[in-house]
């Protein structure tokens, strides 16, 4: 739908200077992204040209690769927002297997498993054989802790990782940190990094040119999207703060299951939609957990999430693509460019 | 009748059949005020516990039950009572001995916050 996309990058460009997008752009926005998928917008959004050429042209020049984000598979959930979670599971691998490009990996939010029993990691692992990536980088969600502490994730997915599974890599000269935010929750709060973790992230970054894109991942948000329903991270602050001096860095989160993005910044936070069931937007529900919606509009409100890397912006351009469109529908966000 | 067996036949029969019924009539001296196996309900449903404040006498047994569609735990934030995993339809029941209030919540949302107060 290039008349479509068009529109949209001008009424973004028409916004730029307003805090945030007006109701008729807003409306745009959610025509064109779909039933279910719900957007926030806060600041202006940079706009791209890398999507609005068309992110199929993937480049690879010097240093640009790509990544796939998925999120929240729950593996062993069989209720009726979505009886075989497997299925869809499946139809998210194989849409990755048909992008014209072969992302360099993939990272996955957390929430791989519905109750941590082995047989649902077991099943996770055997549709991922069949993906075209073959490094996959995983962060728990609060659903794959629920046996002694997440023992049974960290035994399969815990390798070089610290804690209860943190861990950085470089990757083309950005450097990626996933983080743990599921572990020892307090009674009343939402996620948590964490003392001990949050002192490695800072001694993790340390020495690190400015210049460096950063991604950091974890499975809930690590800004506050709706307290209410425990969307958010206590200690995320103390992160980010981390993070402050950098040119360029991109939040990727899952656990809510549908796409909201912010830009603060030289910091782009996004999360993902799931590979097994939506959630309701925050407060348009008694609480959060499994939205049933018809069976024909199941695969537009589940997805993925492609993340192409400009060497020459240094910025990451997102884009989410639900399972059930031809292409991606959505439009995401691009990462500052440059540092000092 | 001898005055022996009159004294028997009148006063101590009666006495002792009158005791009798009046002993069987009686509950039991350690008896707790509800019927035994009484179990006091909270509902596990849309991320919360209901009720969330639960008064309950000492010597009461607290059956929660999850009908929500999403796994939860109820587990004391004091290390009294911790339950397991509970998926869709499973209950986990603790028995309160002692007075107090008992503060606990879901450890996998940790928003969901609920409290026993035992009198």
């Amino acid at each position: 739908m290039p008349d479509k996309k068009q529109d949209l990058i001008d009424q973004k460009l028409q916004d730029l200077n307003n805090d945030g997008i007006d109701r008729r752009g807003f409306l745009k926005c959610m025509a064109w992204a779909g039933t279910g998928l719900v957007w926030t917008m806060s600041g202006g959004i940079p706009m791209s040209r890398a999507f609005a050429k068309g992110h199929d042209q993937r480049s690879t020049k010097g240093g640009d690769f790509t990544f796939v984000q998925i999120s929240d598979s729950h593996i062993g959930f069989n209720k009726p927002a979505n009886p075989d979670v497997t299925a869809t599971l499946q139809t998210a691998i194989n849409k990755i297997n048909a992008m014209s490009h072969t992302p360099d990996f993939i990272i996955h939010t957390g929430d791989l498993s519905q109750l941590s029993k082995p047989s649902e990691f077991d099943t996770l692992d055997q549709a991922l054989k069949g993906v075209s990536a073959k490094q996959i980088y995983f962060v728990p969600g609060e659903h794959d802790m629920l046996s002694d502490n997440g023992e049974q994730y960290l035994q399969r997915y815990g390798k070089g990782t610290k804690g209860s599974g943190w861990s950085s890599f470089d990757h083309k000269g950005v450097h990626f940190v996933g983080l743990v935010n599921v572990a020892n929750l307090k009674a009343g709060g939402m996620g948590s990094l964490g003392h001990e973790q949050l002192e490695w992230l800072e001694d993790d970054l340390k020495g690190r040119s400015a210049s460096t894109p950063i991604v950091l991942y974890a499975h809930i948000p690590l800004w506050t999207i709706y307290p209410d329903w425990g969307w958010g991270t206590d200690d995320s602050e103390q992160a980010l703060s981390y993070v402050k001096r950098f040119g360029s860095v991109t939040v990727l989160n899952g656990h809510i299951h549908q796409i909201m993005q912010k830009i603060e910044g030289k910091v782009s936070f996004h999360t993902a939609m799931s590979t097994a069931f939506p959630q309701p937007a925050p407060g348009t529900a008694p609480s959060a957990g499994p939205m049933k919606v018809p069976a024909d509009q199941l695969q537009r409100v589940l997805g993925i999430t492609d993340v192409n890397y400009l060497v020459s912006g240094r910025s990451l351009a997102v884009v989410d693509s639900p399972l059930g469109d031809s292409g991606s529908s959505a439009s995401g966000i691009s990462g500052g460019p440059g540092g000092s | 009748m001898t005055r022996k067996n009159m004294w028997v036949a009148g006063v101590a029969a009666p006495v002792m059949i009158a005791m009798l019924l009046l002993f069987a009539g009686s509950p039991r001296v350690n008896a707790v005020d509800q019927p035994s196996g009484a179990s006091q309900e909270v509902k596990i449903d849309n991320f919360s516990f209901g009720p969330e404040t639960l008064t309950v006498p000492v010597g009461a047994t607290v059956t929660w039950t999850n009908k929500d569609d999403i796994p939860h735990t109820s587990v004391s934030t004091d290390a009294v009572f911790k339950s397991k995993v509970l998926d869709t339809d499973e209950k986990f029941s603790y028995t309160f001995t002692k007075a107090g209030t008992y503060s606990y919540y879901c450890t996998i949302h940790p928003k969901m916050t609920g409290k026993v107060v035992v009198q």
